[in-house]
This record gives C-alpha cells, sequence and structure tokens, in this order.
C-alpha cells in the first residue's frame, strides 16, 4: 500500500521535473522576441478594446504604433491626445495633436414629426429592419429608431430618447470611438470634430431625395435649397444629391447659415442664445 | 391517396375567406408607377422619356441582359416622369409613370375573350413570344420565365409541373383563376410544354383544399396523355419550387443545384396563363390577378390589376381606407404577398408589381409578435424546416456573426419560408437574423 503511494509521488516527480527542465529548454530556444515597449504603451492605453483607431484592439494598435516610427497621425479616441501625447513621449517621438470628435446624429425626424406608417413587429434591431423594407415612416433615409446604436456604444454615451424615438448623444461621455457609426445601418451618425469651446453646427439630416419628396415625409427634412450654401460666407457648405453638408474644417461658427434654413435642420450646438438682432448688419 | 413533401412543413389554418370572390376586373388608375425592377436579374432599360405618348401594351423598356425581362405600359397616355420612385417597401427603383388618358391598346392585341385554342406558333416561336411579353414567375419570385424554359446544357426536363398548389394561406387569387380561366392555363402550359421538346410531361399539382378546382382540371385534362393532375395534401409551403417537385415526382433538389436537375420545371399557374395570353392573344404581360383579403367580411376580393396601380387605389377602391387618405384605423399593418413570405408594405403610394399575388390587412391583435423568449432546443424548428437546415443554430451563428460556419450549415439553402419562425415556441425571431446574415454573406461574396 505504502510502496505503491511512495513509487506513485516518485515517478511522477520525476516526470515533472524532467518536463519542466525540457520545457525550459524548448522556452529558451524558441523565444519570441518582443519589443518590452509594446507592453509599456498597452499599459498606458485606456483598455477599451473598442476598435475605434481602426485596429484589432489596444494591443493590435500599440503593436502597430511602436512598430511604425513615421506614425503620428493616429489617435486613441478614447485616450484622446492626452494618452497619445503620453504614449509618444515613452517612445521619444512627436505626436501630432488632433482635434476631438464626438458623434453626432443628422436625422431629427422625431416620431411627433413622422408618423408611423405601418406596425413593424419583427426583431427589434435597425438592421434587420433596414434590410427588411424602408422603415416604419415614409423617410427611406432617417432613423429607424430601435437603438442599434445604443447596443453597439460601450461607454453609455448614447440613450434613446423615448419621446422623439431618437437616440440622443451625451456628449462627455462620448469618446467617438465610432462603433455607432458601424452600427447604423442609414449611416446617419457621423463623427465631426468637437469645435472651439464644444461648439459645433452641422445639419440634422441624411435625406438625399428631391425637395419635394422630402417634404412629403418629414417637415424637418434638407430639401436641398441651397439657401444656407449662399449665406455661408467661407464656403463650407456644400449641396450634393440635394442634401446640404456642412464642412466642419472650414465652417467658422458664423452661425448665418442656421436662420436661414425653412425646414430649422441645421442644429447649433452649445451657443449661448443669440442675441437680438440689431442695426448693425 | 394525396401526395405531399417528405420534409418538415407546418400546417397554417387556410383562411381563404375569399375563394368564393369573382375576378373583378379593376378600374384603370388614373396614375400608374411602373417600377423597372420587377423581375430577378438585371432590370430593364426604359425606352421611352418624360412626354412620350403610350399605348397599352406598347414597350417601355428593354431587358438588359439574358437574366431581365423587358417591362410593357400597363395604360395608354404620357410618360410624365422617368425618375427613382419608391417601391412598396420605401426602397428608390427606376420607375416610368405615366398618366392614364382613355384606353388605347396597340395594334394587333386580341382583347375579345374567346379562348383561342389551336396552336399554331411553333416551339420557337413561343419562346420568342414569352422573352418579349416580359413574362416572370408570378408565383412570387419572379424569375424571367424564359431563362428557366432555358434548361443548361446536359440537363434534359422531362416534366413540367404547373403549380396550383397555392399553400399561402388567404391567397386564392391563383384558384379563382384555375376556376375561371383553366382552359387557357392548361393552353399556356401546353405551349410552354411544346418548347421544352418531345417526351416531356405535364403535371398540375393542387392542393386539396381546392377540390372544386381539382375537378375542373381532372375534366379539363381528362382526353390528354401527356397532363394529368395530381392532388396534394395541404401542407405549408408546398408551393415552394423544391418542396412540389419532390411531392409530385419525390424526387430531391441537391443543395445548390438547379431544380431541373431533377428532370423537372415549375410554373405557376398565373404564369401559364400569361403565355397563353401572350401567345395566343399576342398581349404581353400588363396585368395579374391578386387577392385583397383580411379577417373583415367586407374586404375579400380578387381583383385583375393593371401593373404599376398604386396600392392606395387598390385599397381604397376595396373599402380599407379612410376618406382622408390613411388606412383604415382597425388595421395595423398592410401585406404585400402572402402571411408567411409576404413582406409589409411601408409605402402605400408604392405599386403592384407583376408578380404582387395578395394584400393582406391585418389588424394589431393578428399581426403582434409575442416577446421572445429563450431556446430551449425542442428542435420544433428543425423537424418544420422543409429544407432540413438547423434554424436554432443558424440562428446562435447568425447573431455571432460566423459566416463561414453559416455557410458550412448551408445557410445558402434557406428558401424563407418562416415555417421555423410559424413553430418556435419562444417566438425567436429566427428568420429575421438568418435572412440578415444571409444577405450580408451573399454581398460579401459579390464584393470578392
Amino acid at each position: 500500500m505504502t510502496s505503491t503511494l511512495l513509487y506513485t509521488v516518485l515517478s511522477l516527480s520525476i516526470l515533472g521535473g524532467l518536463l519542466a527542465v525540457i520545457l525550459f529548454f524548448v522556452a529558451q530556444k524558441f523565444k519570441v522576441q518582443e519589443d518590452p515597449r509594446i507592453d509599456q504603451v498597452v499599459e498606458a492605453l485606456p483598455g477599451a478594446n473598442c476598435g475605434g483607431c481602426g485596429f484589432a484592439g489596444c494591443r493590435a494598435f500599440a503593436e502597430f504604433y511602436v512598430n511604425n516610427p513615421e506614425a503620428t497621425d493616429y489617435l486613441c479616441p478614447v485616450g484622446g491626445n492626452e494618452v497619445m501625447l503620453r504614449v509618444a513621449q515613452m517612445l521619444g517621438r512627436d505626436a501630432r495633436e488632433q482635434a476631438p470628435k464626438v458623434a453626432v446624429l443628422r436625422c431629427n425626424g422625431s416620431c411627433e414629426i413622422l408618423p408611423r406608417l405601418n406596425k413593424y413587429d419583427g426583431s427589434p434591431s435597425c438592421t434587420v429592419a433596414a434590410d427588411l423594407y424602408g422603415g416604419q415612416t415614409g423617410c427611406s433615409y432617417g432613423c429607424l429608431g430601435m437603438g442599434d446604436c445604443v447596443k453597439a456604444c460601450q461607454f453609455d454615451a448614447l440613450v434613446m430618447d423615448p419621446d422623439t424615438c431618437l437616440p440622443v448623444v451625451l456628449e462627455d461621455k462620448c469618446t467617438s470611438c465610432g462603433a455607432c457609426v458601424k452600427a447604423c445601418p442609414r449611416n446617419i451618425i457621423e463623427l465631426r470634430p468637437k469645435g472651439p469651446k464644444n461648439r459645433r453646427i452641422y445639419v440634422t439630416c441624411a435625406n438625399k431625395d428631391k425637395g419635394a419628396v422630402t417634404r412629403k415625409v418629414c417637415s424637418v427634412g434638407c430639401i436641398g435649397c441651397q439657401l444656407c450654401m449662399k449665406a455661408c460666407p467661407f464656403e463650407a457648405i456644400t449641396i450634393t444629391d440635394n442634401l446640404a453638408y456642412i464642412d466642419p474644417a472650414k465652417c467658422r461658427l458664423c452661425r448665418k447659415c442656421a436662420p436661414v434654413c425653412p425646414a430649422g435642420c441645421i442644429a447649433e450646438i452649445n451657443f449661448p442664445p443669440k442675441k437680438q438682432e440689431t442695426g448693425n448688419e | 391517396m394525396s401526395k405531399t413533401f417528405s420534409i418538415g412543413g407546418i400546417h397554417p389554418d387556410d383562411c381563404k375567406f375569399s375563394r368564393d370572390c369573382p375576378i373583378e376586373d379593376f378600374p384603370i388608375p388614373k396614375r400608374v408607377y411602373i417600377s423597372m425592377n420587377q423581375h430577378l436579374g438585371m432590370p430593364a432599360v426604359p425606352v421611352v422619356k418624360k412626354g412620350d405618348p403610350v399605348r397599352v401594351g406598347q414597350l417601355i423598356a428593354e431587358p438588359a441582359g439574358f437574366v431581365s425581362a423587358p417591362v410593357h405600359a400597363s395604360v395608354s397616355g404620357t410618360v410624365s416622369d422617368v425618375t427613382p420612385y419608391p417601391d412598396f417597401l420605401g426602397k428608390k427603383v427606376l420607375t416610368v409613370v405615366i398618366d392614364t388618358d382613355g384606353d388605347q391598346w396597340e395594334e394587333g392585341i386580341d382583347r375579345s375573350p374567346e379562348i383561342r385554342h389551336e396552336i399554331t406558333s411553333s416551339p420557337e416561336d413561343v419562346f420568342k413570344r414569352i422573352s418579349e411579353s416580359g413574362i416572370v414567375g408570378l408565383g412570387g419570385a419572379a424569375f424571367p420565365t424564359h431563362v428557366k424554359l432555358t434548361p443548361p446544357e446536359g440537363m434534359k426536363p422531362e416534366y413540367l409541373i404547373l403549380n396550383g398548389a397555392e399553400c399561402e394561406p388567404y391567397l386564392t387569387a391563383d384558384y379563382r383563376l384555375m376556376l375561371e380561366h383553366g382552359q387557357e392555363i392548361l393552353l399556356g402550359g401546353e405551349l410552354m410544354r411544346r418548347t421544352l421538346g418531345a417526351g416531356v410531361n405535364g403535371i398540375i399539382g393542387i392542393e386539396a383544399n381546392k377540390p372544386r378546382a381539382i375537378e375542373l382540371m381532372r375534366e379539363l385534362t381528362s382526353k390528354s396523355l401527356q397532363w394529368k393532375v395530381v392532388p396534394l395534401k395541404k401542407r405549408y409551403p408546398q408551393g415552394g419550387e423544391k418542396q412540389l417537385i419532390d411531392a409530385v415526382l419525390g424526387r430531391r433538389v441537391a443543395s445548390f443545384a438547379l431544380p431541373v436537375s431533377t428532370g423537372a420545371i415549375v410554373q405557376n399557374v398565373s404564369t401559364a396563363y400569361a403565355v397563353y395570353e401572350a401567345v395566343q392573344k399576342n398581349k404581353p404581360l400588363i396585368s395579374k390577378v391578386l387577392t385583397v383579403s383580411s379577417s373583415d367580411s367586407s374586404i375579400q376580393k380578387n381583383y385583375r390589376f393593371r401593373v404599376g396601380t398604386p396600392i392606395m387605389d387598390i385599397l381604397s377602391h376595396a373599402g380599407a381606407m379612410e376618406k382622408d387618405g390613411g388606412l383604415s384605423p382597425q388595421f395595423a399593418k398592410v401585406v404585400n404577398g402572402g402571411p408567411m413570405m409576404g413582406k409589409p408594405v411601408s409605402n402605400l403610394e408604392g405599386p403592384v408589381m407583376k408578380s404582387t399575388s395578395g394584400l393582406l390587412l391585418f389588424t394589431e391583435k393578428e399581426t403582434k409578435r409575442k416577446e421572445p423568449g429563450e431556446c430551449i432546443r425542442c428542435a420544433k424548428c428543425f423537424e418544420a424546416c422543409p429544407m432540413r437546415l438547423q434554424p436554432y443554430l443558424l440562428y446562435q451563428l447568425a447573431l455571432a456573426g460566423r459566416t463561414e460556419e453559416l455557410e458550412e450549415h448551408r445557410v445558402f439553402d434557406c428558401i424563407e419560408c418562416g415555417c421555423c419562425l410559424y413553430t418556435c415556441p419562444a417566438h425567436l425571431p429566427l428568420l429575421d437574423q438568418i435572412r440578415l446574415a444571409r444577405n450580408a454573406s451573399l454581398k460579401n461574396k459579390r464584393k470578392k
């Protein structure tokens, strides 16, 4: 009895010891040389693995960033410039400052404005609905209101507004990782620069139909009337396919476009209330 | 002893409320929207432009290749626009809009109701007429008929099966057509049979819930050596091409194979009727019969409509619309097609198409889906699936986005019949996700 126990323990220990020695040499022989800086960079990154930088995860980004010294224009959207600066200093190179971005919704067709034409009762997902048909309302470009973007956001920066059936971006939580942009089957979420003092102007519509068609289905849709384009002193506004787009790089936030829009679909965010017009102009 | 297919299937209530309503000619609409994409394959190319006068039966769009079909004007009047216009799903499709003015027909079209029995055209002429008349599979898929009648090299059809199964609940358009135009359907079938060459036998498959149609068709084929009627047990989706071949001949179509590989070609009875009209009467495909049905007994009709009539016009004629242009409040949803495979109408101003077989109105209570629960692996979906797929597994794989495994499990064999969804005790949106994943991987394949 005792001897069986003894033999078992002994043979197993010897076997274990042998294997350990073999493993030690194998590990020495096939050691993968990895840049120790990669681990440091991963450590410094936020670790959200959101894919917002365009890589498969934080580690993939770190590997790329460390191995490509000329890569300066990359930005971790979650960490922002602060983290990138720290990482760049760690590697002893420069990081070019990038303008922080935020997700904006290019649709204002709330459920009060767009009456539902039929009843969708399938799988509660925008992607399924968009694949099946043109939507519950007449607009085949606008928000479907089933919240795929909300589900895709891992930072809780999007919530559905039950009154309007539209998602709302919570600015302070949005990291501009772009997960919602990918999740939206209608492509109505855009990443735009946050702008100075978080102030920005954009068109809240994605409808590319002709004006009359748009007008029929939505009272707050862009009809491509070009009034904003003519009002803009900086040529920041272009109209393609009956839809206005404000180029954030050219826009100087003069706010001349918003009041002329007949559909009221140019949003001004975080501006102080406008002063009464005086005779200066 | 009635035959049926061997795998899966379900038994929904047949709800054929409108079976005794004779086909009414729908009044000519004021304006029609004729879509250029009413068939599978390449969209047709318009040959008319804004301001052109057109007559009924005039060619307005040419096919854009072999797998495509021409389109003809269904009314006479003036082309008011050629523009992308939202179809019933709200998706933009290139459309020819015609403002109606009178009812002027192209010369050479025989509009008399007499049946022309003698067949004088040669098989080649018949084939040419079919491809020129814009005939597509009217069972729902709208596959161009001339393509189907051209089997690939080395495949010899032995049977032409006319599909009178009409297994979808509610729909009665094919049934009424068989009762009222049985002889024409047989003639159309005979014409198609002759294009396929010698030694092809004709079979008409009809489900047992249409005894009058079976009786009539039997009587009409009693003197024929080439044609016979096969009664089928009532079961969904018997009208599916692969299921019908299995039911009638007991042959199975392999994965990715064409149905003709089993030696059978399936055509809908409405298609046969359209072939008769095209060849014997020289009339292109510009009208079809559809069923308007609901549980409300006053709204149960069978109409022969002109292609491109706005859905709204048909519904308001049937009495399902309010005076102000909205849908009657009792109905929550309009479905284009049958209740199992039809698609919800999101644009009531959209037109009906060549292949539209029904417009069904459902109340909120009828259409409400129950809250989805958890899969308990009961395998009911597996038992119901007529393609022997594993819907619960495909659903899980689709949710996880595992495309390669989906393909390994034959996701492309899915015929979207909806049996899995119908039978699932947990009310899981099985088909929704499977269809989504399948479409996504199809798109990926095309990109490659």
